[in-house]
């Protein structure tokens, strides 16, 4: 019997020759990774342990990026205890404002997470680096602590569903869209525990950057990770940022899968998720003409520069509704740098959008457009939960950037066709 | 880890922005003062009316969304003993016996608002004194529960000098 991708990786890290679903194994990490809000409490927990120094200098990463540039004293405090912990056990990967970027835009990018790597993250969103063909999962602090300690950690196999994509991908039609049509129809809790293996031809089609925004979703069905097999088009993005070696997997033509489920993307339409859960999609042309106060586009899931060129692309020579306003973010410095030099963040302001610095923000309700009693949102964020992006009674609607653009030029949820003819 | 104490009941893929609000959950450390808002926007008088050694008990998927230890930290000094539901989200799950709060999967379709419940968490009994009724349980494995049984992962670190879970 063979293994899929996600077995052969945690093998491989746990230092065997195969693994079984539901086994408990302990494995080497490749990265440890802590944010702003989770690597306090890890740090508290770390130094309870009473070590001199953490197991790898360079795997453990450390990115201020959630209420950075720091909103106000609190979160100041907390950024400041995250750079002296930095200083102290003279941690190599630590990014300062200004040079740093969201977590799970940064990594791949800086070339610090690679194909076949095992990867925890204090961050739940880390399952963002499967779409490298990497096993990553997101952990809590103290797990991270101990992660930081021994550089190692224990993981229950997970069962795999695999997730086939077939037919052409439609114009407007993107990663997101692919990942929300999954959530919709599988539910919040769809894959809790499991792996999810996205593949198919429209698969291997995408671009890095909509395979980031797929995997970075799987823990919005439950997942334990999400995971591409890599192909020329990851070997194209990591060859000009690795600095190690790195590994590549692909599962076996007969690996044990929980369930198999196909999708015909030929015919599908953008989706959107309605409040208060990302399993609540619907196709755009149900969505069309809900009025909406805020439009967000950036986060972990889409501030990617290919998210802000559709967008750009669709708000070129346009005016942001009167009645809305709209945030765009980009996910890093480079991307910012880069949307900057391509003329994207021209065609934004032009257009009477704000352009922030690299922040998750309104994303969690931090700050950076947070949402006021009774407001409703449309944003190429991951959650839309009560209260996500502020107020409890305040709405999210969850798209891609393509819709999110169009969304922000009509000043209602609107179809990417209905701007762009 | 025995338990007694009155049932507070939830639905289904309760996430960890109800537990604790992001309003809050950055703006402290002070895990205390964090507990006072536990469950506040399901139940703005939660806090208030538990008492100590009470349970939460939910439908499918607790604890679903974000990694933040926040949300088993503040049910734990809200002093919740434990934590029953259908099914847990994985990451809440493994945050939970990392930090020591202890949690049970079972159908808690049998058990009602302000039930009285005996919990076992070592021998994975259910008793609902109301209803007089014990619970089938599924049972923790073994090193969950000695992480479990030492308090949490550092402790159980600090104890045994390794994670080292055999």
């Amino acid at each position: 019997m063979g293994m899929t991708i996600t077995e052969k990786i945690l093998a491989y890290h746990a230092g065997k020759e195969r693994v079984e679903p539901g086994e408990l194994i302990n494995c080497r990490l490749d990265v440890v990774l802590a944010n702003d809000i989770t690597a306090p409490v890890a740090i508290t927990e770390f130094e309870k342990l009473g070590l001199n120094e953490v197991f790898d200098r360079e795997k453990v990463v450390l990115v201020p990026d959630h209420f950075t540039p720091n909103k106000d004293i609190k979160s100041a405090e907390q950024a400041r205890y995250v750079r002296e912990f930095a200083r102290k056990y003279g941690i190599i990967n630590y990014f300062e404002i200004g040079r740093m970027g969201i977590e799970h835009c940064l990594l791949p990018q800086e070339g610090l997470v690679l194909p076949g790597d095992l990867v925890i993250g204090a961050d739940s969103h880390t399952c963002t680096y499967g779409a490298l063909g990497a096993f990553a999962t997101g952990v809590g602090s103290t797990d991270m602590a101990a992660g930081m300690a021994t550089g190692e950690a224990w993981f229950k196999v997970p069962e795999t569903i695999k997730f086939v994509y077939y037919g052409k991908m439609p114009r407007w039609l993107s990663g997101k869209d692919l990942i929300l049509y999954t959530i919709g129809d599988i539910g919040v809790d769809g894959a809790r525990y499991m792996a999810m293996e996205f593949t198919g031809e429209a698969i291997r089609e995408l671009s890095m950057d909509n395979r980031f925004t797929m995997a970075n979703m799987a823990i919005e069905a439950g997942g334990k990770n999400g995971i591409i097999e890599p192909d020329e088009i990851t070997l194209a993005y990591v060859k000009q940022r690795a600095k190690r070696p790195y590994r590549l997997f692909q599962s076996d033509p007969d690996a044990r899968y929980a369930e198999v489920r196909e999708y015909n993307v030929s015919r599908l339409e953008p989706q959107v998720a309605f409040p208060h859960l990302p399993e609540n999609t619907r196709p755009v042309s149900e969505a069309q003409g809900i009025t909406i106060d805020q439009v967000v586009i950036g986060s972990c899931t889409n501030g990617r520069l290919e998210d802000l060129q559709i967008a750009a692309g669709i708000m070129k020579g346009k005016k942001v509704h009167p009645e809305i306003r709209v945030i765009v973010i980009p996910g890093t410095q480079e991307i910012y740098l880069e949307a900057l030099r391509q003329g994207l963040v021209e065609v934004f302001i032009e257009a009477g959008a704000a352009v922030s610095t690299p922040t998750c923000g309104p994303c969690l309700g931090g700050h950076m457009g947070i949402l006021a009693k009774g407001e409703k949102a449309l944003a190429t964020t991951n959650r839309n939960f009560v209260g996500r992006m502020g107020h409890p009674e305040s709405e999210v609607y969850l798209a891609s950037p393509a819709v999110a653009a169009a969304s922000a030029v009509l000043g209602r949820i609107a179809a990417p066709w209905e701007v762009i003819k | 880890m025995e338990f007694k104490g009155i049932a507070h009941k939830f639905g289904d893929d309760v996430n960890t922005d109800y537990i604790i609000s992001g309003r809050y959950k950055f703006k402290t450390l002070d895990m205390k003062e964090l507990a006072r808002h536990v469950m506040e926007d399901l139940d703005p008088d939660f806090y208030s009316k538990v008492n100590k050694g009470d349970f939460i008990v939910a439908g499918k998927n607790f604890g679903c969304g974000s990694s933040r230890e926040q949300a088993p930290l503040a049910i734990l000094n809200a002093d919740i003993s434990a934590v029953l539901a259908k099914s847990f989200a994985r990451i809440f799950y493994r945050n939970c016996i990392n930090t020591g709060l202890a949690l049970i999967e079972c159908d808690t379709d049998q058990i009602n608002e302000g039930d009285e419940l005996e919990v076992d968490v070592e021998k994975g009994v259910i008793r609902n004194l109301t209803q007089q009724r014990d619970i089938p349980v599924k049972p923790l494995p073994r090193f969950m529960l000695k992480i479990l049984s030492d308090g949490g992962l550092v402790e159980h670190f600090k104890k045994h000098g390794t994670f080292n879970f055999d």
